[in-house]
């Protein structure tokens, strides 16, 4: 067979472009083979065909790829979507789970150390302001030997947890500044117990002084309480 | 099936699963930004089309039945986009495009040939290929796929890809030698 001789093209020479590209089943890549050891002037045009392939890929190539701005779109878009199951809670655990499961037991471990190291050098900070406190009573006040039990004290109160971030320094400061005491805690949560004024005050003067206490890097959470 | 295959990232994704489909977009995207872009010729249409295209893949995740590789699957929504697209194209800027081709065909080609750049010359012809021509010569180089790929994307038969193959090929000789290169075929 000669492909010169031919006014249409054969099926081989019609395969040729998938010859080049290596996307031949394995009996047609067999076919065209032999058929271009055999035939001079197919070999020539299959030249071709690779001289094609070769500039079509360096075309491509030379396109350039699309900026941040796509993925953002992309979710942003995603985001807009309507929820799908499962569930939220369901996704947002398995997220933290494939979260932990993306480090490595060492960083897991470090990360796991570091964030029980914070909290318990944050509780024992705040014990060594509330010992100063305890050992150093306002003149006039008195004190039991024992703790004194939150029910007792008399005043305005307000729950409040720290910034995990806060150091002893910037909480003894918060606490001195805003003539705070604490009186009890911390809960199983993080939660102390703060005094805000020795007297009553009303639940609308309360929640305006708890505003102004959120304001402050050191709280992570406030809230007025009994 | 491998766990960060793209089949099996679909699966996740049909799960609502964002970090799946952050890593196919990643895989994927700008093979199928460069496909889209051939088709409609402009940097900032191909991008709106490309999260526009992976938008497709989000929400039609559950329905991949993985009868065809993903990345062939995406092509087909990438040339739904792109050709619904060019649909929408006003008259005004069909032309502007049209000016902007006529001035390249009246300059390049002969700087180049004047170089005696075959190649350059090659892929300057490439590019003045008809959008159907482009379309079949760049899934098959480019993209890799195969005669039946082909198919299942443009939604031709078979035989019809490899006889489009063929003219597109042709035509590109054509043009060739318009710009003097002869390359003894057809």
């Amino acid at each position: 067979m000669n492909a010169a001789k031919e006014s249409e093209p054969s099926d081989i020479e019609l395969l040729l472009p998938w010859h080049a590209a290596g996307t031949l089943s394995q009996r047609d890549k067999q076919r065209v083979e032999t058929a271009l050891a055999n035939d001079a002037e197919l070999a020539r045009r299959y030249a071709l065909v690779r001289e094609e392939f070769g500039q079509t890929i360096h075309l491509n190539e030379t396109l350039g790829a699309p900026s941040a701005r796509a993925l953002d779109a992309l979710f942003a878009k995603i985001d807009a979507e309507p929820s799908r199951a499962p569930a939220a809670s369901i996704k947002l655990g398995a997220r933290v789970r494939e979260f932990f499961a993306s480090l490595s037991p060492r960083t897991l471990a470090w990360s796991a150390s570091a964030a029980a190291l914070a909290i318990v050098l944050q509780a024992g900070l705040i014990a060594g302001v509330l010992y100063k406190e305890q050992a150093a009573p306002s003149p006039g006040t008195y004190q039991t030997a024992s703790m004194p039990l939150a029910a007792k004290v008399e005043g305005a109160f307000a729950l409040i947890r720290f910034r995990p971030q806060a150091n002893a320094a910037d909480i003894s400061n918060f606490l001195e500044s805003n003539k705070l005491t604490i009186a009890d805690g911390p809960s199983p949560g993080g939660l102390y117990r703060v005094r805000i004024s020795p007297n009553k005050v009303s639940s609308t003067d309360l929640a305006g002084i708890v505003k102004n206490l959120q304001d402050n890097n050191v709280v992570g959470f406030i809230a007025p309480t009994q | 099936m491998q766990t960060n295959s793209d089949e099996a990232l679909i699966g996740r994704i049909a799960n609502g699963d964002r970090l799946a489909m952050q890593v196919l977009f990643a895989r994927h995207h700008v093979r199928v930004y460069r496909f889209v872009l051939r088709l409609v010729r402009n940097e900032a249409k191909a991008e709106d089309l490309i999260s526009e295209v992976f938008l497709d893949v989000w929400r039609q995740a559950g329905k991949f039945e993985g009868r065809a590789a993903a990345s062939t699957w995406m092509l087909s929504i990438a040339r739904f986009k792109a050709l619904s697209a060019l649909r929408k194209r006003t008259e005004e800027e069909l032309d502007e495009e049209s000016a902007s081709a006529i001035e390249d065909h009246a300059d390049n080609p002969e700087v180049s040939l004047a170089k005696k750049d075959k190649a350059n010359v090659l892929r300057q012809c490439l590019s003045r290929l008809s959008a159907e021509h482009r379309e079949v010569v760049d899934l098959v180089y480019y993209h890799e796929k195969s005669v039946e790929e082909v198919a299942g994307i443009v939604g031709i038969p078979e035989a019809t890809v490899k006889t489009r193959m063929f003219y597109a090929r042709k035509k590109l000789s054509e043009l060739l030698k318009e710009h003097g290169i002869d390359r003894g075929w057809p």
